[in-house]
């Protein structure tokens, strides 16, 4: 690839930051005035997100950033945005296909990182993969919930009406990805709302906020200046359980089979 | 492995640690399962003239009403904002499979259950409102609508919308439970529950059920009630569940082979909970002592001639191994679809609790209430043909002169 990515990123992101909506929001962002930034025009946004797992270290900022930014209950089993450890162990006669006996881990959803226990150098491999809800375009939550509380805003984020669910959790069996939990304080649905307070005043989220290798970006598919159109035409991406056919908007560069 | 909560074995999302359906939403299945299987067995009666099972014919609607009654309440038990599910009539989201819920199920409440019941006590009714005293007097008095009239011609016309309506509930009755397969079966997120054939084993297993809750409160009520048991009735149940059953159970094991042919990603997940976490619930319940045994037994009662004797004990207990086996394929339905991971990488463990609003003792007194129901249903509504005004006036000598004519 004869592009330099780093001084396309640059260029792409003071494009970014100088022209379209999110733009003149930042300068007010900039002022610390967000809430005066410019109405978002929900109509010329589509929002995706482009996770790289060859940069993903594992260290968690990620789940800590989201717990605080959307108050997702302290307690280890909810998490909007969670990490996991794949680990493989070496192929050997026994075990010619080892990806398909993966181990993995996630303690209280990667958030404090990952305590060092897997052998290096052994013929195995290990790699982080970080999840969130994918904001799929054609997403079985949205399908079955049965009051619409669920649903999917013009500009591609699938969103939750805490004050319209009735706490069926249909919705959480519905999710293949398991990006659904009933928040115990509301009896309702909770999950990923890809920042939505933030995003909509031209920031980016939290999780891509405080990740420090870049290892998640958001991309907003309306905006053909959007840096995320380089990345997916640079890289081969693959999106989590491309056999359920949700339409999801998480693009993952170096998806490894043994992934589910 | 990080395994924070006992129970867990190998990896689950950490959002899937908590079970989202509970005992309750076992019970909805068994329950509405219930209630479709006993209304289809007395539409056989009405639609097809089987003289045989006449002495159950209104004992089955009444078993469907008691329990139609009670099949939403464990869903509203389970919501996490009961207050709020009036939202579903109000603003149902059409392409929710559960949004339906509330529609099928007053369709079935008010068109079908009610109407026929009315319209097959309505000479009974009549007779009460014009003999009893007090207060049951002004019931009855209500509950005719206003209408008197029990000449041959108005009980013909009784007849034919009564036959009517049963043409149009049996499709409502498959459409009642075949729909609660579907808001498992349309899942694609869970390879336990995505199976198109969900709804009809549904439906199979519900009339299976029906049948057997049928027989065993006819039994009891004969029993509480000195009155005999009509054996060529009970022959006929008998052999109705048995085909039943033959079929629903074909329908299963069709599930099963087909599964493990196609051998998707999910199989040796599957295979792995059926053999641990849900032998106990699946093999042993279900289909040894709730399928194969009933089965057995049935089938003795259609191969070899048997005492009268024989063949009640045998009824009997097929009836009550049926309804352990039905439960138990609810229970691996619902729970079992919610033990493993949808990463396909571990299992989880149900635990119940006891006097919580999702526990045991709540599922408890819900699986009473329908028979507490059922119980002044038939005081109101007696049951037997033979001991009040039936449907057909001329055989009933007692019949009070028509009033107005
Ligand atoms: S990832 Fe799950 S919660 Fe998010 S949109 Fe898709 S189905 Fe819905
Ligand atoms: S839990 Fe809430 S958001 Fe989810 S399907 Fe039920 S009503 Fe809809």
């Amino acid at each position: 690839m004869s592009v330099d990515r780093r001084q396309f990123l640059a260029d792409a992101t003071k494009f970014l930051l100088l022209t379209g909506a999110a733009g003149q929001a930042w300068a007010f962002v900039a002022e610390g005035r967000p809430q005066d930034a410019p109405d978002y025009d929900i109509a010329r946004h589509w929002w995706a997100m482009f996770i790289d797992i060859e940069k993903c270290i594992g260290c968690g900022r990620c789940v800590e950033a989201c717990k605080i930014e959307n108050d997702v209950p302290d307690e280890p089993f909810y998490f909007r945005t969670w990490v996991e450890r794949y680990y493989i162990p070496a192929r050997d006669v026994t075990s010619p296909r080892a990806e398909d006996h993966p181990k993995v881990d996630s303690p209280d959803g990667g958030r404090h990182g990952f305590p060092d226990i897997y052998p290096k150098e052994d013929g195995s491999k290990s790699f982080f993969v970080p999840k969130l809800c994918n904001h799929c375009a054609h997403s079985p939550c949205v399908q079955v919930c049965p009051v619409g509380a669920t649903f999917e805003s013009p500009d591609g984020v699938v969103l939750v009406d805490k004050d319209y669910c009735i706490g069926c959790r249909y919705c959480v069996q519905a999710c293949p990805y398991g990006c659904r939990f009933i928040d115990p304080r509301t009896n309702t649905v909770d999950k990923c709302s890809l920042c939505y307070h933030r995003i909509t005043k031209g920031l980016t989220t939290a999780c891509c906020e405080v990740c420090p290798t870049g290892a998640r970006q958001l991309g907003d598919l309306r905006n053909p200046a959007d840096p995320i159109h380089e990345l997916l035409r640079t890289h081969k991406v693959q999106v989590l359980k491309p056999n359920m056919a949700t339409g999801s908007k998480v693009y993952y560069n170096g998806l490894d089979a043994s992934v589910r | 492995m990080h395994n924070l909560l006992p129970g867990v074995e190998g990896f689950m999302y950490p959002n899937e640690m908590e079970l989202q359906w509970s005992v309750l939403i076992v019970l909805y299945p068994f329950i509405t399962g219930l209630v479709a299987g006993a209304f289809i067995l007395a539409s056989l009666e009405r639609v097809f003239n089987l003289e045989a099972i006449r002495p159950t014919y209104r004992l089955a609607l009444l078993t469907a009403l008691a329990f139609l009654i009670v099949a939403p309440l464990p869903l509203q038990l389970h919501l996490g904002h009961p207050e709020r599910s009036i939202e579903m009539f109000l603003t149902p989201h059409k392409t929710s499979a559960m949004a339906m819920f509330g529609f099928v199920y007053l369709w079935y409440l008010l068109a079908v259950l009610v109407i026929e019941i009315w319209l097959e006590y309505r000479p009974y009714i009549v007779a009460r409102a014009q003999s009893a005293a007090g207060w049951s007097r002004w019931f009855y008095r209500a509950a005719t609508l206003g209408s008197y009239n029990l000449s041959p011609r108005a009980l013909r016309i009784d007849d034919r919308i009564g036959r009517l309506i049963t043409v149009v509930g049996i499709p409502s009755a498959f459409l009642l439970h075949g729909y609660v397969g579907f808001i498992f079966g349309s899942i694609k997120a869970n390879p336990w529950w995505s199976t198109p054939l969900m709804p009809i084993v549904f439906l199979f297993s519900a009339i299976v059920s029906g049948i057997a809750a049928v027989l065993l409160i006819y039994f009891v009520y004969c029993l509480a009630r000195g009155i005999p048991l009509d054996m060529p009735c009970l022959d006929a149940m008998g052999k109705f569940l048995f085909y039943a059953f033959l079929v629903d159970f074909g329908l299963e094991m069709l599930d099963l082979v087909h599964r493990n042919y196609e051998a998707d990603e999910s199989l040796k997940t599957l295979s792995f909970m059926v053999e641990t976490r849900l032998f106990g619930s699946q093999i042993v319940l279900q289909i040894i002592v709730g399928t194969l045994a009933p089965l057995l037994l049935l089938g003795l009662t259609q191969l070899l001639s048997l005492t009268e004797a024989a063949r009640k004990g045998l009824y009997a207990t097929a009836g009550a191994l049926t309804l352990i086996g039905i439960f138990a394929m609810r229970w691996n339905v619902v729970i079992g679809g919610q033990l493993f991971s949808k990463s396909f990488l571990g299992y989880t463990t149900y635990k119940m609790e006891f006097a919580t609003r999702e526990g045991l003792l709540p599922a408890l007194v819900l699986i009473v209430l329908p028979f507490l129901i059922l119980w002044a249903l038939v005081r109101i509504f007696p049951p037997m043909l033979e001991y009040d005004p039936g449907r057909k006036p001329e055989a009933n000598p007692a019949l009070p002169a028509e009033p107005e004519a």
